[in-house]
């Protein structure tokens, strides 16, 4: 008892934090020391943060790669968009209808595909991601090839705070209740898993459906910031480049994948000015850091003092 | 896991984002005497081809301008921003030009989608932009309030002119009854140029019999020509890039499609008649600004310039995107200043200026008003065949 | 549309479905021998298909030599290429885990896609007219010579790589590796050795594919190797990862499934049609046409 009091604590504790940070930032911003540029990077750092989180849900924590992300992500920023601009909703209502769309998708497809595993799932999501968006390319409602315009920019730093928080308070307390454990168990070893009684179908779709469904909110939030939702934007190097937030952060850590979409996000905006060398240095990055950290930079370790000074000597695990 | 590190997020959040607080806070630096402009351009994905062949001309104008002593003493710079061939990209580095690197003015992207996605940040910043190339006519018209965006131009023709310039020359000249259409679906300005062509020639009493598909970057085109094929149309129309054009139109006359094949500007490239082979390119016309034949002393010193500084021949991209930027430097002449706003009113009031690719007017919705010419290719080369104006 | 011109169209689908599908296939053969040997999907393999398509040009272009030759510097500079990017990039993450190798194959492919742009601009290039194509024409079915080489040479290939796989002391080292490092390695089989081999002949042959296509379609560009590289991977699995003849076949029946959606229903959905073949197969098949059912142990 004395146990989840503490638990409570230390999370009113963050809550606290994060609102101070809120404050801090939204400051910044209102006195005009983060710039309009800078506040857009932020805004897309907090929109890979979700995107990088709800992944590490599906890939990191349950184990089941997925290269489709993106498919979810597009399936949030056309519907959110359709919500606003086609019925007039408000923008909370934009989101819900994304994130219950791109969920409600992933529940689907989760449902048959999660049963293939490895490679192929890898694949097979890869490939579901790029039937979304050709789908979308062919249809006229939808705007097609021009993509779907006129919507109108509602996402603002908070809104962008907010869902991060909401996204990362929910899939913390997710994977630290007993469904979480379940699906962590799927990850370590699926047949054991299903010898002691988990169904572990029912796991991977419920994480599957999660990480869709929060990829859905990012889409929406992305759509409402730019005025445009396009097909280019959801390719499957978008995909690419959310699972390399994941891996490079380190499967099954939140924290780990928070730290690399800041990092990704800001490595790609500092480039800006190098247009020819961006994608050759973002490589040999990737390539390179992949090498000294193959668990990701924080393994499967959630960021802590303790573990600063371990950071270079940690344990390599297979996920594989 | 453990449990309750979340305290920790805090920590790491602040860590980072103070970091960039404080790059935010120092990388603005402005040096007098040089003035910036802005290239908002493709130079990485699918359109890295076209953006930076317009990053070419651009770069070869301000370079021109540089040599004759800049203007008012000034020396111009071009500052490039990739946009990842991504309407959001876009938008993003349109905001970094604006505000990080405080540009007078920008080129702004090769695709309609993309300048239309930074369009609201140019009107926000009061910044002008230009795109050489979008033909789309939402880009300097905001659909939704039917107004005008200030702070939009373009150097090309909107699809509209140009779509029903090839019908008219397909129904009238060609005396075509039957119309096949084989679009590029990735791409709104051949979608564009389709959607007008078709109502134009079904208004000439003609009737499209089929209409196809590809997306950019396709190689194999035999599957859907055949079933083209099969609809016997007079002509084909294929509005789309040069590089599937040139292979759409090889492997059409393998399959025994002899028709006349039709095309935008999206075909004025030296590599069409190499990667499709001269042969076949005979019987194929495109709408362009203006004729190689032309011996204007401009484009001439254009092509030349062109090839010494990179050693190709410009396409399209390079020389719309030349005049663009000339015209941004023609409007910062005029105005004496090098005020956005200004430089903005300046550019609104283009009239008959001596472009590469023809005499621009800018006409009240901020298009490029000039006339066109129907290219025929024969024998791989270039060669006039009518003149059309606005 | 009459019956005749049905059949008639149907018989030319057929033909453009084969000489896709030939390409298709020759990719494949590289891409399903790495993956037997390594069980990664090595994404870099159509850029490397697209370094071979530039060898092969400048062999051509500048240096001027002739189709085989020029085939040959192609094949080995791609060979080369594979085997350092297999020494740098994918030895040392041999025991971590697979997705950290996922990510690096995806770090190698934009390496080489955009550091090829850096190197030869992004601007199409075009073969000089190494050999002719010589059209046929059986009563309105139109075949190409070129379409004939492409499938004769990867047929040629399929059989010489069967051979050697089967055959030759080197094959039967990649086959030991494939079904069990550690054992192969106990049995005195040089691990290493034989998975840089696997990917000289891997990359060499997709650089094979590269010259060919460059030849054939008569453009190329760094990013050409993105989609041929994803569609190869679907045939690999198509016709069962890890089995040569399999490759071929899967090759061969994408090809005739997009050239008959393409010409009979539209060519919008012809990308979504070979996804969608892709995941009805690993769904019901995922061992592919032609691959063994193999049991998960415990």
């Amino acid at each position: 008892m004395s146990k989840l009091q503490n638990t409570t604590k230390r999370d009113l504790l963050a809550l606290g934090g994060c609102a101070v940070i809120y404050a801090i930032f939204q400051g910044l911003i209102g006195f005009g020391v983060i710039g309009p540029f800078w506040e857009l990077n932020l805004i897309l750092i907090g929109i890979n943060i979700i995107l990088a989180v709800s992944l590490n849900l599906i890939t990191g924590f349950a184990g089941q790669f997925s290269i489709g992300h993106a498919g979810f992500m597009a399936i949030g920023a056309y519907l959110g968009a359709v919500a606003t601009v086609k019925f007039q909703l408000p923008f909370i209502a934009a989101i819900l209808v994304g994130a219950g769309a791109a969920g409600l998708l992933g529940f689907l497809i989760g449902l048959p595909t999660l049963r293939l595993s490895g490679d192929y799932l890898a694949i097979a999501t890869l490939g579901l991601g790029e039937i979304i968006r050709i789908s979308i390319l062919n249809t006229p409602y939808l705007g097609g090839a021009t993509g779907l315009m006129g919507i109108p920019r509602y996402t603002t730093f908070t809104w962008t705070f907010l869902a991060v928080i909401v996204t990362i308070f929910f899939i913390k307390n997710f994977v630290n209740s007993s469904h979480g454990r379940a699906c962590i168990s799927v990850r370590e070893n699926e047949i054991a898993a299903e010898a002691m009684g988990i169904d572990t179908t029912k796991y991977k779709v419920m994480a599957f459906t999660i990480g869709a469904a929060f990829a859905g909110v990012a889409g929406a939030l992305f759509s409402h910031y730019f005025y445009i939702a396009h097909p280019a934007s959801f390719t499957f190097m978008k995909s690419f480049d959310i699972l390399t937030m994941t891996v490079l952060g380190g499967l099954g850590s939140i924290t780990g994948s928070i730290t690399a979409a800041i990092l990704l996000t800001f490595i790609s905006a500092a480039l800006a000015s190098y247009p020819e060398w961006r994608m050759v240095v973002y490589s040999l990055m990737l390539i390179i850091l992949m090498i000294y950290r193959p668990q990701g930079l924080f393994g499967n370790k959630e960021l802590s003092l303790k573990l600063f000074g371990r950071l270079t000597g940690g344990k390599k695990r297979d996920v594989a | 896991m453990r449990k309750g590190k979340f305290a920790k997020f805090a920590s790491l959040a602040v860590t980072g984002l103070m970091l960039m607080a404080l790059v935010s806070g120092c990388s603005q630096q402005t040096s007098s005497d040089v003035v910036k402009l802005g290239a908002n351009l493709e130079m990485t994905g699918n359109n890295a081809t076209f953006g930076q062949s317009a990053k070419n001309g651009a770069e070869l104008a301000i370079e021109e301008v540089n040599a004759k002593g800049g203007i008012n003493g000034k020396k111009l710079a071009l500052i490039v921003a990739d946009n990842k061939s991504e309407a959001a990209e876009a938008a993003n580095a349109m905001q970094k030009l604006i505000t990080q690197d405080k540009v007078v003015g920008i080129i702004a992207p090769i695709a309609s989608s993309s300048v239309i996605a930074g369009a609201q940040v140019n009107q926000d910043n009061k910044v002008l932009a230009i795109s050489p190339t979008a033909s789309n006519p939402k880009v300097t018209v905001n659909p939704d309030t039917g107004k005008v965006r200030d702070y939009l131009f373009r150097a090309a023709f909107i699809d509209p002119f140009q779509g029903s310039v090839m019908a008219n020359f397909a129904s009238k000249s060609l005396n075509a009854k039957t119309a096949a259409l084989y679009i590029d679906n990735s791409s709104d300005y051949a979608k564009g140029l389709a959607q007008f062509f078709k109502e134009t020639f079904e208004k000439n009493g003609g009737k499209i019999v089929a209409q196809e598909a590809y997306l950019a970057k396709d190689t194999d085109f035999k599957a859907t020509l055949t079933k083209i094929s099969s609809t016997k149309p007079d002509v084909i129309f294929v509005p789309g890039y040069y590089q599937e054009v040139g292979m759409i139109i090889k492997q059409g006359r393998e399959l025994g499609l002899n028709m006349p094949v039709l095309g935008g500007d999206g075909w004025d490239s030296a590599k069409l008649p190499e990667i499709a082979g001269a042969k076949a390119l005979n019987n194929a016309f495109f709408a362009n600004h203006y004729s190689p034949d032309d011996n204007s002393p401009a484009i001439k010193a254009f092509v030349a310039a062109y090839e010494k500084k990179y050693g190709a021949k410009p396409d399209a991209f390079a020389a719309l995107s030349y005049d663009a930027t000339m015209m941004v430097i023609d409007a910062m002449k005029r105005a004496n200043s090098f005020d956005p706003v200004k430089i903005k009113d300046e550019l609104a009031k283009t009239k008959n200026y001596a472009a590469v690719s023809g005499s621009i007017t800018l006409n009240e919705t901020h298009d490029a008003v000039k006339s066109a010419v129907i290219i025929e290719l024969k024998d791989g080369k270039q060669t006039f065949r009518e003149k059309i104006n606005p | 549309m009459e019956a005749g011109s049905i059949a008639h169209q149907f018989v030319q689908q057929l033909i453009n479905g084969v000489s896709l599908g030939s390409i298709y296939a020759l990719i494949a053969l590289g891409y399903t021998m790495i993956y037997g040997i390594l069980k990664l999907i090595n994404f870099a393999h159509g850029d490397i298909y697209m370094v071979g398509a530039y060898v092969g040009f400048f062999a051509t272009s500048i240096l001027k030599l002739s189709f085989f030759p020029a085939l040959l510097m192609a094949m080995v500079v791609a060979a080369v290429v594979g085997m350092v990017i297999e020494r740098v990039a994918y030895r040392p993450l041999r025991n971590s885990p697979k997705i950290a190798i996922l990510i690096t194959a995806i770090g190698v492919s934009l390496f080489l896609e955009y550091g090829g742009m850096l190197l030869v601009t992004p601007q199409p290039r075009t073969f000089p007219a190494v050999f002719a194509a010589e059209l046929y024409n059986f009563g309105g079915i139109v075949i190409n010579s070129q379409q004939i080489v492409i499938l004769a040479i990867s047929i040629a290939l399929m059989i010489i790589l069967t051979y050697v796989v089967q055959k030759t002391k080197a094959g039967k080292a990649m086959r030991a590796v494939s079904f069990d490092t550690d054992a192969a390695k106990l049995m005195g089989i040089n691990v290493d050795q034989t998975i840089s081999f696997t990917f000289a002949v891997g990359s060499g042959l997709a650089a094979a594919a590269g010259v060919l296509v460059g030849i054939y379609y008569n453009s190329i560009d760094p990013l050409m190797g993105i989609m041929p590289g994803l569609k190869a991977f679907i045939a690999a699995v198509l016709g069962g990862i890890g089995v040569i003849p399999g490759a071929m076949a899967g090759g061969i029946i994408l090809g005739i499934i997009e050239a008959m959606v393409s010409g009979f229903i539209s060519s919008t959905f012809r990308d979504a049609a070979a996804f969608g073949i892709l995941i009805i197969i690993l769904l019901f098949k995922p061992s592919g046409l032609m691959g063994k059912n193999v049991r998960e142990k415990v």
